[in-house]
């Protein structure tokens, strides 16, 4: 099996690519990388572009291995690499979409985010004019008799982001679905193009909402590698302190909402309190509810406030009092089993190809964790343990977070305990470089990589994990009833800002 | 499932005592309102919530206005799944331009008298997106705006404040 290291070795390394090395390749190692992919030997972590180039970055899982390959596109086309590893296809389209590079061969021609509202095509590249008009956007054939199609959204009926799901169902079985985003993509590969670091870190934290501690570390930490800068060790641990809070909340919140997506509301309105307390003692520790703008490029915003530490405290013992009740509840009610066990099965096979992370992937036998496959301070010292479970349903993404919980309420204690003395920021020297960074969050990796020139981003590129998940959700529902569909929805929980950009 | 409700039953509830509705937002909003809208409304609003671009931290507090603590319903503020039932659009985010016909669409459906409360910093006037290719602006850019609550996000408490404030106006 070939690694890594030696595909580097084939193209130009690129100096002062951190913490991973970056080459710039030919066509024949950009073919070859994807056939990788394709054979299921490196898992496909992000396809982005800038104008006139193309990155693919790699992982190779068991070595925890990361490298980027660069492929400058000097007549605008690029080898497809979704022709070879299916992953690939809604990122190509987005790169098509936003910067006017033609991934050569590509099996899928649509436009992605371009809904053909922006007044201009290609916004990112050699930006053009937007006539003509777009043709109307060909959703895939479902065909056969009885068959009828249900379009929901973008604006659904509930407190949701927007996208739009078109259902194929042979009366209640989903058929085909095939989701139709892109609805808030706001510029941000744009926005964050010549930006200060200051304004691109805030940026970056308003990406993805619910992941916006996620969004700041991985953005901070990239920013650091690029510089050769290292955050300050009280700043890790109120980081990953921050993140663990983060997790804490929105596992509970998405426990509650998937158990009331099958109607059984007592669940949802237990954890709904106990998301409120993790905000609450978050706003007492850190000044605001989500922790926005908290994690910054050289350290943390804000200390510990005063009494901070023991509300955490207060909030890690509540939990320990009241969540177990709440599990035992989800086990033994069979009714709400009756609607979560075998609904929404993603196959293992899909989930290692697309390189799934999050519960999504840990549910169905993908055990990686940024924290425990890359070991990112401060976790390489903490003890815990990252849940797997190979069932693929509604039922193991639920159970994924249940002890995700567990491990988060545990890791909470040992940082408040090992919590170092010490500055919170380090100034950034005034270098140029470029980082990049793969952070943990509630929902999955994030990604981060940054270019930085004269004290200014000169590129930047943000991945949701949600890239990798929503198409499984198409697969996920296949066979389910409509009735079915938020509940798996749920179950994955995808972000539409995150992808939508 | 007994004894957690019969803990329900026993224990005070978690429900916090109503904020003051905001001052400004009252102010703002008695301009707004005409009398005979007043009548027809009675003490209740409901509410079509709209995400039209943003990073759904909005959401995530508008979420807990219906947990425990803050009972968005005890005040007859309730969320409804269809704009043809909707008294206010409550939207977040910078629209969007790929959001722009779907937000307008949603204000067209929605029956008369209606109201327009826009949430987050975004909301205001694009916030940190204003000036992007793909957005555009805040969202009184799109439809008419009667009432803004600012914060990125407003807390759960800032949102009570100013729906209390409408339906004060509205009830006055």
């Amino acid at each position: 099996m070939p690694a890594l290291v030696d595909l580097i070795l084939e193209g130009l390394a690129v100096p002062g690519h951190r913490p991973w090395p970056r080459a710039v390749v030919g066509r024949e190692v950009w073919n070859f990388a994807a056939g990788q992919l394709a054979a299921g030997r490196w898992s496909l972590l992000d396809l982005w572009g800038e104008p006139g180039r193309v990155h693919m970055a790699l992982l190779d899982e068991p070595a925890a291995g990361i490298a980027v390959i660069s492929l400058d596109c000097a007549d605008g086309t690029f080898p497809s690499v979704g022709r070879q590893h299916a992953p690939a296809q809604r990122l190509e389209r987005t790169i098509h979409d936003l910067y006017g590079l033609q991934p050569e061969g590509a099996p899928d021609t649509r436009p992605w985010l371009d809904h053909d509202r922006w007044g201009v095509r290609h916004p990112l590249g050699a930006a053009g004019t937007a006539a003509p008009p777009l043709p109307a956007y060909d959703f895939l054939p479902a065909e056969g008799e009885g068959l009828h199609q249900i379009p929901v959204g973008p604006v659904h009926a509930g407190i949701i982001e927007p996208g739009h799901f078109r259902f194929t169902a042979n009366g209640e079985a989903v058929v085909r679905l095939e989701a139709r985003l892109g609805w808030v993509h706001k510029g941000i590969d744009g926005l964050l193009a010549g930006a200060e670091i200051g304004r691109a870190a805030m940026l970056a934290g308003r990406t993805s909402g619910d992941s916006t501690v996620a969004y700041g570390i991985a953005f901070a930490r990239a920013v650091e590698a690029a510089t050769g800068a290292e955050a300050p060790p009280r700043a890790r641990h109120l980081r990953a302190l921050m993140a663990e809070l983060e997790r804490l909340a929105n596992h509970f919140g998405d426990i509650g909402a998937i158990c009331n997506d099958a109607s059984f509301a007592i669940m949802h309105a237990h954890c709904g309190v106990l998301r409120e307390r993790v905000l609450r003692a978050a706003d007492a520790a850190f000044g605001h509810r989500l922790m926005r703008d908290r994690a910054i490029p050289g350290g943390v915003a804000t200390e510990l406030e005063r009494g901070g530490a023991d509300a955490i405290l207060a909030l890690v013992a509540e939990a320990r009092r009241s969540f177990p009740a709440l599990v035992e509840l989800y086990e033994e009610t069979a009714s709400l089993q009756d609607r979560t066990v075998t609904t929404g099965f993603t196959s293992p096979a899909l989930v290692r190809q697309f390189a799934a992370g999050g519960y999504v992937g840990r549910a169905s036998g993908r055990g990686f964790d940024a924290r425990r496959t890359l070991g990112y301070a401060p976790y390489d010292s903490l003890t815990f343990d990252v849940p797997v479970r190979e069932a693929g349903d509604v039922d193991a993404r639920v159970w994924i977070r249940i002890q995700e919980v567990e491990q988060s309420l545990a890791l909470v204690e040992q940082i408040i305990e090992g919590l170092p003395d010490g500055p919170l920021l380090v100034d950034l020297p005034a270098a140029d470089g470029e980082g990049m960074a793969l952070v943990e969050g509630f929902r999955g990796d994030v990604l981060a990589w940054v270019r930085l020139a004269g004290g200014r981003v000169e590129r930047a590129r943000l991945r949701d994990p949600s890239w990798f998940q929503w198409p499984l959700l198409e697969a996920a529902i296949e066979g389910n009833i409509v009735a079915d569909f938020p509940l798996c929805n749920k179950s994955f929980n995808c972000s539409y800002s995150g992808h939508d950009l | 499932m007994r004894k957690l409700l019969l803990d329900g039953l026993l224990r005070r509830p978690l429900t916090e005592a109503a904020p003051v509705a905001a001052d400004a937002a009252t102010a703002e909003l008695a301009t707004a309102l005409e009398r005979a809208a007043r009548r027809r409304l009675g003490r209740s609003l409901s509410i079509r919530q709209v995400d039209a671009g943003s990073c759904n931290a909005c959401e995530l507090e508008i979420h807990a206005l219906n947990n425990a603590f803050y009972d968005v319903e005890r005040f007859g503020i309730r969320f409804v799944a269809s704009p043809r039932h909707a008294d206010v659009l409550l939207v977040t985010g910078p629209v969007t331009k790929n959001m722009a016909e779907a937000l307008r669409r949603t204000y067209d459906a929605t029956p008369a008298p209606k109201w327009v409360v826009a949430a987050g910093a975004c909301a205001l006037d694009g916030g940190m997106f204003a000036g992007s290719y793909a957005v555009a602006g805040g969202v009184s850019a799109v439809i008419p705006v009667d009432l803004h609550i600012p914060g990125c996000p407003p807390s759960p408490t800032a949102l009570l404040q100013g729906l209390l404030a409408l339906l004060e106006a509205v009830d006055g």
